[in-house]
């Protein structure tokens, strides 16, 4: 054996160093939401709705089994690695050779087995209590089509659409009022997820799927598409409103009525003539608004455009100048989006901006 | 020492090789038969496309590390992850895994050929053929009027985004074709093991007594028979939906997306194991020879190699968790799949007790395989908690299941790979690699690999999902990114130090001898490199370690068996 | 160290009776190629009663039992060749391969037959319904299989025809009839799938 270079005993333990670093900081980021890491928005260890904190019991429960699995076997094998290592004087001499033992064999095979049935139970526990949750009578269904690359809410019994920004009513644990989403999809797969609200369930063409959630806490709820589905896949994003029921219940009178009729008074001459922009360019096709000939169903419902807080499913803040620039090309916040760019003159930006600005 | 240990009637050193012309010799690699020369092109190949694959993952690493960032357009940074994981799986892996089985199985088990010969060739130029294919589609994807193209959709690309109305333009036909004749490849390859193994073994090799890596390699190849070809039949399915106009995964005419998914997954869960075998069977004769002890256990070893090939084939759909399948069907896969970690344990038991009491020399095959122990037990255990459906449906398509795959694919694959390098390239060259670059290449190897992957795993709970080309820095995933990709990047540094290794060694490496690492198996027997015939005369065997038994005949391990 | 020869003397007997490399491999293939047939087995079953519009296979298919006893019973007929060529027997053996190429050539023309009617006069095609394409594709696959093995068989008549057929290529010709007797069996299961569940 050659003897070893200095470098070679400075890299061992600056590699330990480094794994246990890089340990602390985990513990310290995952468990302290304050850290300096700053907001995590998604971070599935601070649920906030049943199925999460079912997801996240579960989750501990085997994350403390795997990491004493660990402790144990990976301090077998640190010991065995650093007391049995060559040492000078046995280059010529082999160790003694051992075959192998039936009765160790059978120990280490055992006591898997028994770690398993453990875990295979927990697990299935879990997974009944969240899928065969009951659907009360009070619980709020909302249908969710997934599209390239954004989010149509339908609520049916309410009788309207909106898009990209989900809102549901916050659900009082004494008396629980769930959502139930009925997840589809127009074109090809996605999935829903929010991670402080619930594992992802897939909306998959051809395919119904059913979710749910009961958050109790009011607030806003960042998620994204858990599936690829194209090119602006990263840019689906998702958010979630859960409301106090009276807020939720003022959200909803809002939603049912039709668009915003724009003033006639001549305040802004842009509105008419923006909503005249709208209506002869095929901006129609695509989007709907509700109580005008806008019919589409392949972009977003736009009657309610300005209660949103993003355009683009969450690609830009739902500003004029966004919403100006979104038109004009869509391909500067979500590039390769569906959106054609209209190819519009400067007023008619203005106009068409003007128009969609009165959508409350 | 063993290296200048005779070995009478299996070491012929009379064959010269004379000087001949360039364009000679390529046409004897182009045309050959022989197994050896067959599995230094198949890793050859791998090692091009190992670099070709690390640059894109390298690429995808630079766009993820700020977030909102510029550096490549989404649809390019599509292809980069596509072809990045189709790459790495079917043109890395299995080519480099099946080239070290070319290459020893028939030195180890005694004989002087694969059972099929020019079907080893064809398998062979098949793989190339795919894969020149499939990266043919950066030029021909659009139908050459394009600006250059590639698939865009993801490895196991979900139906219906392959179906016309979504993936315009030829790149999905280039995948599917490629992925369909390098099946034909593999599993070309994978009849001739299975008929090697079982047919050639020399004089005395009951199957009991093969050594463990023509064991493992005959699983994987049953496993490559069963799994593959259910991968190119969905591929047929794919080509016929995208040419004819059939409906297998057309939504709009009652097809199903689920099918595919299904299908991709009854492949490309036991595709895993058709590749970490092949790392278990390098380590299963690495760290034997380098604790100078027997394997402990070797037919529970066989039993739970066969035991993982079997459940492997029925976990597919813990894939699928999230598609919303039955509970009772969530349950099913939840037991199978942690199933799966009883034989695995066994193994990781076995090599332990391997060690156990043995004297272990750290050559740099043997740091590669320690550090293998370690990260492929933290592997398995993020697989069970992937196992466990409800933390799936958090981390299902996160950052978590990429670094637990990557664990996986680079931190128990690719450093057995790295250590069945050092352990046989004195026995394919001649010529021993250099240690001291070796250890540089296995330090800064494993500092970049927990840096990129161990902190993987926290944007992944921190609700990160794959395939996203850019996030928002409200998110709080940008640190960890940042960190993720520096790791990146050491790693690469570390494969280029062994790529440097490689070849400087060729040329200036010391001469290795017959025997090197005093060595148990036949393949060490026989000269460096071995003859174009392997033995002088064919070799017959007494115990699975005949080398042992030549060097110990006062203790023979016939005795034991 | 000293010397000492690998060879050592054998204390036991040799190892067990090897296969013959030809059958093993043919048996692997047969492996792989019942798993592609189980893919498309598996979409046809679940594929049944999910076309949007017609035709159904109700209204299309008929039973075809002439072409499938002869189908069937080209096992029968290669068996006889295999076993007159181990015989030594090369006339027999030529007669009974060229019996059941021509029962094969006729299996395949009434799929030929049963297509063409589907195509011309049905207007019925893969493009369809899911039954047309699932019923192509998996009729197809096997139609494929027959193809490849008359092929085969025809080569190995033209061998025999030339007389370059030797008995001690019996071993050859039974891994050749090895895929055929797979190609039929096959056949069973396609059958029982399309015209008698499937209808």
């Amino acid at each position: 054996m050659r003897a070893r270079g200095p470098v070679f005993r400075v890299l061992p333990p600056a590699a330990c160093a480094i794994l246990l670093i890089a340990a602390r900081e985990t513990a310290f980021a995952l468990t302290d939401p304050a850290s300096h890491v700053g907001s995590m928005p998604t971070n599935i260890f601070s649920p906030a709705s049943t199925p999460a904190r079912e997801s996240y019991a579960a989750t501990l429960f085997v994350f403390g089994i795997v990491a004493s699995i660990f402790v144990v076997v990976g301090g077998l094998l640190a010991f065995a690695v650093i007391r049995y290592r060559q040492k000078p004087g046995e280059e010529l001499a082999e160790p003694p050779q051992v075959y192998g033992s039936n009765q160790i064999e059978l120990a280490w095979t055992v006591i898997p087995v028994l770690i398993v049935v453990v875990l295979f139970l927990v697990t299935a526990r879990v997974i009944f209590g969240v899928q065969d949750a009951p659907h009360p009578a009070n619980a709020l269904d909302v249908t969710v089509v997934g599209h390239q690359f954004w989010w149509e809410f339908r609520y049916p019994k309410q009788g309207f659409v909106t898009a990209n920004e989900l809102h549901i009513p916050a659900s009082n644990p004494k008396d629980p009022q769930p959502t139930f989403l009925t997840l589809v999809s127009a074109d090809v797969d996605h999935s829903f997820w929010v991670p402080k609200l619930g594992g992802k369930t897939d909306l998959i063409p051809n395919h119904v799927n059913q979710m749910w959630l009961d958050p109790s806490q009011p607030g806003v709820y960042l998620g994204q598409c858990g599936q690829f589905c194209g090119a602006e896949h990263a840019k689906m994003l998702l958010r979630v409103y859960v409301d106090t029921p009276k807020d939720f219940a003022a959200w909803v009178r809002g939603q049912q009525q039709p668009a915003a009729t724009p003033a006639t008074d001549g305040t802004d001459p842009n509105v008419a003539a923006g909503k005249q922009v709208f209506f002869t360019n095929s901006c129609v096709n695509c989007h709907t608004i509700a109580g005008t000939p806008a019919k589409g169903r392949f972009g977003p419902d736009l009657t309610h455009l300005m209660s949103r807080d993003t355009i683009a499913a969450g690609a830009a803040e739902n500003t004029a100048a966004n919403l100006r620039q979104w038109v004009k090309d869509p391909d500067t916040f979500k590039e390769g989006c569906l959106m054609p760019a209209m190819k519009l003159t400067d007023p008619q930006l203005d106009q068409i901006t003007a128009y969609l600005s009165t959508l409350h | 020492m063993a290296d200048s240990l005779p070995l009478p009637g299996t070491v012929d050193l009379t064959a010269s090789v004379p000087s001949r012309p360039f364009v000679d010799l390529m046409h004897d690699w182009v045309t050959t038969v022989d197994h050896k020369r067959l599995g230094l092109m198949y890793i050859a190949y791998s090692l091009c496309f190992l670099l070709a694959a690390g640059v894109e993952a390298l690429l995808i690493r630079i766009q993820l590390a700020i977030p909102n960032n510029t550096f490549v357009t989404p649809e390019v940074y599509n292809r980069f992850f596509t072809m990045h994981g189709t790459t790495m799986v079917f043109l890395v892996g299995m080519p480099i895994l099946f080239g070290f089985a070319n290459y020893l199985i028939p030195l180890m088990i005694g004989a002087r050929d694969m059972a099929f010969p020019r079907l080893n060739a064809f398998g062979f130029w098949m793989t190339a053929f795919g894969g020149i294919l499939l990266y043919y589609s950066y030029i021909g994807g659009d139908g050459l009027y394009g600006a250059g193209s590639a698939p865009d959709v993801g490895w196991f690309a979900y139906a219906p985004l392959t179906a016309r109305a979504f993936s315009r333009g030829h790149t999905m036909d280039y995948w599917a074709l490629s992925l369909i004749v390098m099946g034909f490849g593999t599993i070309a390859t994978a009849v001739n093991i299975i008929a090697t193994a079982l047919c050639m073994r020399c004089k005395g090799m009951t199957l009991m007594k093969m050594p463990l890596l023509p064991w493992l390699y005959v699983v994987v190849s049953f496993m490559v028979l069963i799994a593959v070809t259910p991968l190119s039949a969905a591929q047929i399915m794919l080509l016929i939906d995208r040419y004819l106009g059939g409906h297998f995964f057309d939504t709009q005419a009652g097809g199903s997306a689920v099918m595919w998914m299904h299908f991709f997954w009854i492949f490309g869960h036991p595709e895993v194991y058709i590749l970490v075998l092949p790392a278990f069977a390098f380590a299963n004769e690495i760290i034997p020879v380098f604790s100078r002890k027997a394997i402990f256990g070797y037919p529970a070893m066989v039993a739970a190699s066969v035991g993982i090939g079997f459940v492997s084939l029925g976990v597919w759909a813990h894939h699928m968790f999230t598609i919303g399948m039955t509970p009772m069907s969530n349950t099913f896969f939840v037991l199978s799949t942690m199933l799966v970690g009883i034989p695995t344990g066994i193994k990781i038991f076995n090599w332990l007790a391997t060690i156990w009491g043995g004297h272990i020399r750290f050559a740099t095959p043997m740091l590669f395989s320690v550090a293998f122990l370690f990260q492929f037990l933290i592997a398995g255990l993020t697989g069970i908690t992937l196992a466990v459906a409800p933390f799936d449906w958090q981390v299902h398509n996160t950052y978590y299941v990429v670094a637990h795959f990557h664990y996986v694919l680079v931190g128990a694959i690719l450093f057995m790979i790295f250590a069945a390098f050092y352990y046989w390239y004195p026995k394919m060259t001649g010529r021993m690699m250099d240690e001291t670059l070796g250890k540089w290449h296995f330090w800064l190897m494993l500092i970049g690999f927990h840096l990129t992957f161990d902190f993987m795993h926290i944007p992944g709970i921190l609700g990160m999902p794959r395939q996203i080309y850019t996030y928002g820095p409200d998110r709080g995933w940008g640190m960890w990114n940042m960190i993720v990709t520096v790791g990146a990047f050491v790693q690469a540094i570390a494969v280029l130090i062994f790529v440097f290794n490689l070849v400087r060694s060729y040329f200036v490496g010391k001469p290795a001898g017959p025997d090197p690492w005093d060595a148990w198996t036949l393949e060490w027997s026989t000269a460096s490199p071995p003859p174009v015939y392997n033995f002088a005369k064919l070799p017959e065997v007494q115990s699975r370690r005949p080398l042992w038994d030549l060097k110990h005949p006062e203790d023979p391990d016939m005795n034991y068996e | 160290m000293s010397a000492v020869p690998i060879v050592m003397p054998a204390h036991h007997p040799p190892a067990e009776e090897n296969l013959s490399r030809g059958t093993v491999g043919m048996l692997c293939l047969i492996g792989g190629e019942s798993a592609i047939f189980a893919i498309f087995v598996v979409a046809y079953i679940f594929y049944i009663g999910k076309s949007l519009s017609g035709p159904t296979p109700g209204q299309l298919l008929d039973v075809p039992i002439f072409t499938t006893i002869c189908l069937l019973s080209s096992s029968l007929t290669i068996w006889f060749a295999e076993k007159a060529l181990h015989k030594g027997a090369i006339r027999v053996f030529t007669a009974w391969w060229a019996v059941t190429i021509v029962l094969a050539a006729i299996f395949l023309g009434g799929t030929a037959r049963e297509w063409y009617g589907f195509i011309y006069h049905d207007h019925f095609t893969i493009k369809t319904n899911l039954f047309g394409t699932t019923f192509y594709s998996l009729v197809g696959l096997h139609a494929t299989h027959v193809v490849v093995g008359l092929l085969m068989l025809s080569l190995v008549l033209i061998f025999a025809l030339m007389g370059k057929i030797q008995q001690h290529h019996a071993d050859r010709v039974a891994v050749l009839s090895l895929y055929w007797h797979f190609v039929d069996a096959v056949w069973v299961v396609v059958f029982t799938v399309v015209y008698i569940i499937g209808r």
